[in-house]
């Protein structure tokens, strides 16, 4: 419940002392039977053996959302794997383009649903830095707040998913109860319990509640004990030591040419997040760290994950107490709506009122590409504007997209029971992977 | 931190102009991005003289765009590369004018892989065809759909039925 | 322990036979055995159910099984597109009878607010419905509340026919619940 720095040096394992049974190192399917090799020197090479073909997914346990492995076996180890996507295509991209930008917020919500609130601001940033405006102090630090709650709750379930898919079903129900209460604290504000669509384009919907304070401070502080219980049960249990150190290993270099960012990224070493290299919202002004791992495997990824949940504790308490006062709005009439008793009292409220609802937010015609650090990786929105009031072109930059994409490499060479343990670490959400 | 990111933009043209000027054909300083306009025979070279020499280890996304409604273009198709040097914190944008009757663009997998399934999505909603590039297929809507979704003349409601999940024999090969 | 006597099945009016049905369908409806076929948010939502304080194992669902050969109600939460159509027709197909099929979510029911070329408009379209769950996403309250209709729908089951689809039978009894 203190501001108390966390220990990380429980957390990152010393760099190069995690060596599974195999690594991947080039992702050559190329494969090296000799260390499985029986009593009598025979190993599977000397057995005369066919490929059998399964096909995991697209009816999953409802954790990770549907997607579909199909690989090639040979006994026990994956020779070849393909990876298709799309069962949850919803054709977002198409479909905002007719509609309004305050209008595609609710679309936005249901790209990463775990985290809605990201999504929303992400959106909105784009737009606002395309008119040119920036929103007030107050804005600002709400949506910090805000961002690093999502954080924290999106992260409770990657890693409680994640820990279940390995078997620990204990973790789950510890996550998930702390997240109900933030998501009561987010249910009072904003009136909806996963899709929030709190945010407008120019600001927020409404002011915060007098005692949101309080609530969030409550329903923090079960929080870290959550967290001393999971990796209390996790940190020393050799099954998932033998499950999750070594596995789904990649270095740096390759993790940046198939496009990764966000924790997974930073699991392989390399310190790369949005809110320090560029940040925004006054992000340099909050003091926190960025959690690096060694190895770039699965363990790493999971306890990246916890150690960001931390410092966005910090983040939080520094923010909290901290809110400035002020308007939570743009002072602008051609982007925020009026307030209610000027719709209803005056001829000029009534009007801006009906052409806003009516045309729209209107942006000068342009392009622009805005992105913020998702729970995920690098969110980003690139927005072509045709001076009207409906975009004319949304195209989302998913963090889950481009770390599907490397699927296919990780579990080449890697055992089934591996396949479940790497694409949980992941944290691959379908709703966003496929819009 | 706006004026160093306005001094990376002006060093960055300096650079590129100076060594492939030709090349260029357009550069777009709008709302503080930097964007270079590139022919569609040029971009290989440029996308690798960005990534090898300028450092652009980031393919942080390749976006298609049907241009017809727009007020003004040069052709219908434009394919929008967002490139990102994680080491100088460095973002540019690289746009490439794609005309309607010849839709080929060469491939950028063997620069980035993150380019492998940016492409294949690029080539099913607007029907870029990547020269080059391992397996060009149908990536998130389903492999008995006809047309592609994101082009303007393509209605927003009409559905297509999908019969059987397909077999994914080319991609476990690729 | 409602005991109806179901006078539309007139060949079975007998004392014993009733007495057997309600303990048949008392038996069946506290002890459900849900697939969830999660798909995007209202997977979450679900998720939420099955955990405390909206805890679905109160109502005797708590076992979820995700082999459909193994499961009698088909939760369908999450929107269905065109891709996964011939999938959910499938797994439908391979649950055995008696199978209920609750359509959780805007977006199930109907097509949400995703009216366009991806996806599919309804599961009614390619699956049979008993229960629809507005909201996007539904409430746990109202997932809980679902449960309990097609508890009550449970009840009214006459003895067991083999083969055949009863759900027209259902539907024709005035709604009394």
């Amino acid at each position: 419940m203190t501001d108390k720095k966390p220990n990380l040096d429980d957390f990152v394992p010393k760099a190069g002392e995690a060596k599974g049974p195999y690594s991947a190192g080039d992702f050559s399917a190329d494969l090296d039977y000799s260390g499985d090799a029986a009593a009598d020197g025979t190993t599977l090479d000397d057995i005369d053996t066919q490929p059998m073909y399964i096909n995991i997914g697209p009816t999953h346990p409802a954790t990770h959302g549907t997607f579909r492995v199909y690989c090639k076996l040979d006994g026990e180890r994956i020779k070849k794997a393909a990876v298709d996507i799309g069962y949850l295509h919803r054709g977002f991209e198409k479909i905002v383009e007719h509609r309004k930008y305050n209008q595609v917020i609710p679309y936005t919500d249901r790209l990463n649903y775990c985290s809605g609130l990201v999504n929303n601001i992400g959106f909105c940033k784009a737009v606002e830095r395309m008119l040119g405006i920036e929103v007030p102090e107050r804005t600002q630090v709400i949506r910090v707040i805000l961002m690093e709650i999502q954080r924290i709750m999106d992260h409770m379930i990657c890693v409680g998913a994640n820990i279940v898919d390995i078997g620990a079903l204990t973790n789950f129900w510890y996550f998930f109860n702390a997240r109900e209460k933030l998501n009561d604290v987010l249910e009072a504000l904003t009136g909806a319990r996963l899709t929030y669509s709190y945010t407008r384009v120019g600001g927020l919907a409404w002011d915060l509640p007098e005692d949101f304070r309080e609530r969030v401070k409550a329903a923090l502080e079960g929080i870290p004990k959550a967290i001393r219980d999971v990796t209390g049960l996790i940190k020393k249990n050799r099954i998932f030591l033998d499950r999750s150190r070594g596995v789904g290993v990649i270095d740096a270099e390759k993790a940046l040419s198939f496009g990764w960012t966000g924790p997974c990224l930073r699991a392989t070493g390399y310190p790369m997040d949005l809110r320090k290299v560029r940040p925004y919202y006054h992000y340099d002004q909050f003091s926190f760290d960025v959690p690096i791992g060694a190895n770039g495997d699965v363990y790493d990824r999971v306890f990246v994950r916890i150690a960001e949940m931390e410092e966005s504790l910090r983040i939080i308490y520094q923010a909290i107490d901290n809110v400035p006062g002020g308007p939570i709005n743009v002072d602008n009439k051609d982007i925020v709506l009026p307030a209610k008793d000027e719709v209803h009292n005056t001829m000029e409220g009534l009007i801006n009122h009906f052409k806003l609802v009516i045309e729209g937010v209107k942006p000068p015609p342009g392009r622009i590409y805005d992105s913020i650090e998702a729970p995920n990786g690098e969110l980003g929105f690139y927005i072509i504007s045709d001076g009207t009031g409906q975009p004319y072109r949304i195209k989302v930059r998913p963090p889950c997209f481009y770390l599907m994409n490397t699927l296919k490499y990780l579990i080449e060479g890697a055992m089934v029971a591996d396949i479940v343990a790497i694409l949980a670490g992941l944290n691959i959400i379908a709703g966003e992977l496929d819009r | 931190m706006a004026n160093s990111e306005q001094q990376k933009h002006d060093s960055l043209v300096e650079r590129v102009s100076a060594r492939l000027g030709a090349r260029v054909l357009e550069t777009d300083r709008s709302y503080g991005d930097l964007v270079f306009v590139v022919e569609k025979a040029a971009v290989h070279e440029v996308l690798s003289y960005l990534k090898n020499d300028e450092k652009f280890d980031l393919l942080l996304d390749i976006a298609g765009v049907d241009c017809v409604k727009l007020p003004e273009y040069r052709e219908r198709f434009e394919l929008e590369y967002i490139l990102y040097a994680t080491g100088k914190d460095h973002r540019v944008r690289v746009r490439v004018p794609v005309p309607e009757f010849a839709l080929d663009v060469p491939t950028a997998t063997d620069l980035w892989r993150a380019a492998n399934w940016a492409e294949r999505e690029a080539h099913e909603m607007f029907g870029f065809v990547f020269t080059g590039h391992p397996c060009l297929k149908r990536l998130i809507t389903h492999q008995q759909f006809e047309g592609h979704p994101l082009r303007k003349d393509y209605p927003v409601m009409q559905g297509q039925w999908c019969a059987t999940t397909s077999s994914l024999e080319e991609e476990l090969e690729e | 322990m409602g005991m109806k006597t179901d006078t539309y099945t007139k060949n079975e009016t007998g004392l014993i036979t009733t007495r057997v049905d309600a303990m048949i369908n008392w038996a069946r409806k506290n002890s459900l055995w849900p697939l969830p076929f999660g798909t995007a948010c209202c997977a979450i939502e679900f998720m939420s159910v099955v955990s405390s304080p909206f805890d679905i194992s109160r109502f005797g669902a708590e076992l979820v099984r995700f082999s459909p050969r193994q499961a009698d109600l088909l939760l369908v939460a999450g929107t269905i597109n065109y891709k996964l159509a011939p999938v959910l027709k499938r797994i439908y197909d391979q649950m055995p009878e008696p199978k209920y099929v609750i359509s959780m979510g805007a977006c199930a029911s109907s097509g949400g607010f995703y009216d366009n070329y991806a996806t599919v408009q309804g599961i009614e379209q390619i699956v049979p419905v008993d229960v629809f769950i507005p909201g996007c996403p539904p409430r746990p309250e109202a997932i809980l509340d679902a449960l309990l209709k097609i508890q009550k729908r449970i009840d009214r089951e006459p003895s067991p026919k083999r083969g055949v689809d009863r759900r027209h039978e259902l539907a024709e009894k005035p709604a009394d619940e």
